[in-house]
């Protein structure tokens, strides 16, 4: 009988830590938006985050970009010559990077920066009682640490992925120019051309979801880190790995609800 | 320090004035479901020490986190300055704690901010003019003897002078309150000594309420059985036979109070636990 038991209770203790996990994450991300209009607003430490996550990231949002529209216009043009249609690698290319690419690489990038630091700057503090001490002096920390991290990572996602989809269409073009020898008004000018509205809302829009994501996530598995140096391993590991997956999920999810709203 | 300048908003320390500074009431707490602490009641007059004794892993830190707020109890009420705070929202705790000073076991200083940073970090949130800062920050560490260390980082530090930042952080703002946790730990003698004698100095000079935790014997009796002398500015042994009428002791023995009183009643007992704790 006790042998038949103990796998159900250990799923039974499994799922109410994964249905408390969910809670907890909730509640955290909750009170930490709720906190942006209670006083005292931490303007400057958001300045502070936005300078971390923002220009922080900056050189490999610049970098995945770049090749990623290089390597983008490389693979359509190798198949658009079978069908003599070479000349609409700036459509497709542009296409891919804002609608898709440009938000998802970006947010991929970021999260494994900085969802990684969160957890781990924050699981170190909780290690070393500094997040006990922090309340103990009366400092709300998900008001001074949580609250500034989301802002400062919604905000910075925007921009970066503009970057990102600015650098990718550039690497597309670079490659389409001076490796396939296509022509850079057309590249430019069809790049241009197959951009609607609804393309550059979906791609402006899935950023501001990831960088919700990326700072939740990073702060969530932050605080809730237990077990010393090595509990800060596991937290800054599965602050990555969820978040990645979310950002996935998410992409789906938004793509999806955007097409049927847009119809594209 | 001058007292006045330093000392935080008194109105909620004395909105009951005849309430003790800490007041527990039947406090249980579990964890996993093991009991760790079970029906807890004890209080701390106003001026007075209390020296919170016990093994290692009785409870003794989880005590104190409950007095500060930190953690909340399965059951019963405490009561800061006669204010119930098992029933407080955490945001409604915080003007509350500007009246209590923690020092933690592993000094808990903010690793990545300087000396000056970390002990005026109260006053930092709570938008001190810098200059001000500058000279409660310096007054704090005059206190604690360690003038010199403003702009260093605490791992430029050793672990009795991170202790004593430690120390100055939560008395920088004057707390009516100071909960003192292990504040000897892991320290050789000769720091423990310094340790103890910043606790005395503050009892004696300041006259604020306090729980010291602690796990050695002869730093307990060392705090009952000295005075701090402020024209020589050392501590010195008091008198024999006799111990500082303002510090008794608690002890926690199976997450249970196993003693509350005197330091000539915890000397006396005959209690079989006691008895061997003490030998």
């Amino acid at each position: 009988m006790q042998i038949n038991a103990m796998p159900l209770t250990t799923i039974d203790e499994a799922a109410k830590k994964g249905v408390s996990a969910v809670q907890r994450y909730s509640l955290l991300s909750a009170q930490a938006l709720s906190n942006l209009f209670r006083r005292p607003f931490y303007g400057a430490d958001i300045i502070t985050q936005m300078d971390r996550i923002g220009v922080g990231s900056l050189p490999i949002v610049i970098l995945t970009g770049f090749f990623t529209g290089g390597v983008l216009a490389l693979n359509t043009a190798s198949s658009l010559m079978q069908f003599g249609a070479t000349a609409v690698t700036g459509e497709l290319v542009s296409l891919a990077m804002i609608k898709e690419l440009g938000p998802v690489l970006t947010s991929l990038m970021v999260s494994g920066r900085n969802a990684s630091g969160m957890a781990s700057e924050l699981g170190s503090m909780v290690v070393t009682e500094q997040i006990d001490a922090m309340r103990a002096l009366g400092t709300d920390p998900l008001k001074k640490l949580v609250m500034p991290r989301i802002v400062a990572t919604v905000v910075m996602m925007f921009f970066l992925t503009i970057v990102s989809d600015a650098l990718g269409t550039l690497g597309g073009a670079f490659v389409s120019i001076f490796m396939l020898g296509q022509e850079a008004t057309q590249y430019f000018h069809s790049a241009y051309q197959t951009l609607q509205y609804p393309d550059v809302v979906q791609g402006l829009v899935k950023p501001l979801f990831f960088g919700f994501i990326i700072a939740t996530i990073g702060c969530f598995y932050g605080m809730n880190t237990r077990g010393g140096t090595q509990g800060v391993g596991k937290s800054t590991t599965q602050a990555v790995v969820v978040s990645s997956v979310l950002i996935i999920f998410v992409d789906f999810v938004i793509s999806k609800f955007m097409i049927g709203i847009f119809g594209r | 320090m001058a007292t006045s300048e330093i000392a935080p908003d008194v109105s909620l320390v004395q909105a009951y004035p005849d309430a003790p500074a800490l007041r527990f009431d039947n406090v249980s707490v579990s964890f996993e479901g093991k009991d760790v602490l079970e029906n807890i009641s004890f209080e701390v007059k106003r001026g007075e020490t209390r020296v919170l004794l016990g093994p290692a892993g009785v409870g003794k830190s989880v005590l104190l986190k409950l007095a500060n707020g930190l953690i909340k109890p399965d059951s019963g009420r405490i009561y800061v300055f006669g204010f119930e705070i098992t029933s407080m929202r955490e945001e409604d705790l915080y003007p509350l704690r500007d009246c209590i000073g923690m020092v933690f076991q592993e000094s808990a200083l903010f690793d990545s901010l300087t000396v000056r940073d970390n002990v005026g970090y109260r006053l930092t949130e709570d938008h001190v003019p810098e200059d001000e800062i500058d000279r409660r920050v310096a007054q704090a560490l005059h206190f604690v003897e360690l003038d010199h260390t403003m702009d260093k980082y605490p791992s430029e530090l050793s672990g009795g002078m991170r202790r004593r930042v430690a120390i100055a952080r939560a008395i920088v703002s004057r707390p009516s309150l100071i909960l003192y946790d292990s504040p000897t730990g892991g320290l050789d003698p000769i720091t423990s000594t310094t340790i103890i004698e910043l606790v005395i100095k503050q009892r004696d000079v300041y006259k604020t309420s306090s729980i010291v935790v602690t796990h050695r014997l002869q730093d307990a009796f060392m705090i009952v059985s000295h005075r701090f002398d402020c024209d020589t500015n050392k501590m010195e042994p008091l008198p024999p036979n006799q111990t500082d009428p303002c510090t008794s002791f608690l002890i926690l023995h199976q997450g249970k109070l196993a003693f509350d009183g005197s330091t000539h009643d915890l000397i006396h007992s005959d209690d079989p636990f006691l008895k061997e704790y003490l030998s």
